[in-house]
């Protein structure tokens, strides 16, 4: 029996989505790492917006306007306090971890010369790939790859003899969302700064499972997306560190991102509100504020002790099935398995279990380099989050095995 | 056969299946038992990219009729394309350009050929009307 640190079925209730039924089974979700299910309280929250204060916010004399501004800077208070940055102005709200992503990366390409270096891991998602690519092309810098090894780990002597006085930024996620692989951050951020690079931690996979002190961390940028820590979609925050994100140039022009405007000139509104141009996701911003009270009242600790018991019991319990295997580390991870079944398509076997009413994905993971260096066509994912049960796991290895029957 | 006699005779088929688990073992069994395409048209040309399994389609007239032959590196989209093929190949262009798909629905697979289902699926379906309007043209 699982020794469990958190009341899981008191949990459940809280999430309306958990009692539907899928192909007329009971749904068992372990796509978590694609995004999360969404508590009766953030729900709760954006109806009570929209039913009571909706209105735009910082420009408004009005009563809704006001509220609704004092609702949305409180929600910035709270992200600033759960990642502990020392100021709220260096939290900026985006759409998601691929806004900021980008917003980074092209706020640096003034401070790129031809011939200097950004680093990127092995390990990333394709949104983190991309970005540095194109700014690669439009400044004449290189890109340099972190490699990975066998076990899904970042080969760290390589990356040290990587860094030079050229590198001029490296980004890495602090948890690989196709292996759930957890980076040793703290000493990518390091030796980077001893180089005099700027370093963005990709946050997206770690942040619903393990909370980022990004003081502590002495990160230049982090990133995430609400809808992964049982917030909406369509939200997420950068946070930077003041003095950069001061260096940086706005991304976007509009609204809410200017101080003055004539048509000679604009002057630009200070943080946070230079990299907020237009009428901002202010629903979106308070319910991620609402999420992050969901977890903190659950508490984080439990929530890592938890999955981590999930994650032990199926990894066991799966490698019982004969032919089966995981990639990557089997130790320092967050509660994601990402398996495949030899001589089956991950493709199939995803294709039964979501006939059991059992979501995982399969695929590439918007990870192609990674199935590359294993050379396979991507893997079947399930990824826990601490509303999941062992009789889920149950369910999970009994679809896994009838597939594997069915398709062998 | 006409392609809608075709089609009526695998709907037929699959009414004899009481739930879903039956319908996949006899399309897996499908996409197991039939020698598909030639290696030799295995190549990237003829890859429809689907986000997932990949999926290749040959064609070549013989007579006035479309010989398609297709492969999968899934099974249960290997399935999929025994299906198709058999509804589709072997017919005059015309024909596979004036005809519908709705017998999918009817054998209860609707959920594979939806346009955001990632197996290609919908992708192969406009491929094969794509050869069908590119050989008809040649006829004329």
């Amino acid at each position: 029996m699982i020794h469990t640190v958190l009341d899981i079925l008191s949990i459940r209730k809280d999430f309306p989505i958990l009692n539907r039924k899928v192909n007329g089974y009971p749904l068992v979700y372990l796509d978590n790492a694609a995004t999360s299910q969404t508590p009766q309280k953030v729900i709760d929250t954006i109806v009570d917006y929209y039913s009571r204060y909706n209105a735009n916010i910082h420009r408004g004399v009005h009563t809704l306007s006001q509220e609704a501004t004092d609702v949305y800077e409180q929600a910035r208070q709270k992200v600033r306090k759960h990642f502990n940055a020392a100021k709220s102005h260096e939290i900026i709200f985006t759409s998601g971890t691929t806004h900021g992503i980008n917003l980074v990366a092209n706020g640096f390409a003034p401070f790129l010369n031809k011939g200097d270096e950004i680093m990127v891991s092995a390990l990333e998602h394709h949104s983190n790939i991309v970005p540095w690519q194109m700014l690669c092309e439009r400044t004449g810098a290189v890109l340099k790859v972190i490699p990975m090894g066998l076990e899904g780990k970042l080969i760290m002597e390589e990356y040290h003899k990587l860094l030079s006085p050229r590198t001029k930024l490296v980004f890495c996620n602090h948890v690989s969302n196709a292996l759930g692989t957890i980076n040793p951050i703290e000493e990518i951020i390091a030796a980077a700064h001893k180089v005099g690079a700027a370093v963005l931690i990709d946050g997206a996979q770690a942040a619903p499972h393990l909370k980022a002190d990004v003081q502590k961390l002495d990160v230049d940028f982090y990133v995430v997306s609400a809808h992964k820590m049982c917030g909406p979609t369509g939200v997420g925050m950068l946070y930077g560190k003041e003095e950069w994100l001061n260096k940086l140039p706005p991304y976007q022009g509009g609204g809410e991102m200017i101080a003055e405007v004539t048509f000679e000139k604009t002057t630009y509104a200070d943080l946070p509100h230079k990299f907020e141009a237009g009428t901002p996701n202010i629903c979106g911003g308070i319910a991620f504020g609402a999420a992050l009270d969901y977890m903190n009242g659950i508490g984080f600790d439990a929530i890592a002790q938890y999955e981590h018991e999930l994650l032990e019991y199926a990894t066991k319990e799966l490698l019982a099935i004969d032919g089966l295997k995981i990639y990557g580390d089997l130790k320092e991870k967050t509660a994601v398995i990402s398996f495949n079944i030899e001589g089956l398509h991950p493709y199939d076997i995803g294709s039964i279990l979501d006939k059991l009413g059992v979501a995982v994905r399969t695929g590439h993971h918007c990870a192609q380099p990674i199935m590359d260096f294993y050379k396979i066509p991507g893997t079947v994912r399930v990824s826990f989050s601490f509303y999941n049960t062992k009789e889920e796991v149950d369910i999970l290895v009994a679809g896994v095995q009838k597939a594997k029957a069915m398709l062998s | 056969m006409t392609i809608k006699e075709i089609q009526e005779e695998i709907v037929d088929e699959f009414s004899m299946f009481e739930d879903w688990m039956q319908r996949y073992e006899y399309m897996i069994e499908l996409g197991k038992s039939l020698p598909m395409i030639k290696e030799q048209y295995k190549t990237e040309d003829n890859i429809i990219k689907g986000c997932q399994s990949k999926v290749w389609v040959h064609a070549e007239l013989e007579d006035d009729k479309l010989i398609f032959t297709a492969d999968s590196d899934a099974i249960i989209t290997k399935g999929i394309i025994a299906i198709l093929v058999r509804a589709f190949s072997n017919q005059r262009p015309k024909d596979i350009i004036d005809a519908d798909t709705d017998f999918i629905d009817e054998i209860g697979l609707k959920e594979h050929l939806s346009p955001t289902r990632a197996n290609g699926l919908v992708s192969m379906i406009k491929q094969l009307k794509l050869y069908a309007v590119a050989y008809q043209t040649q006829l004329n």
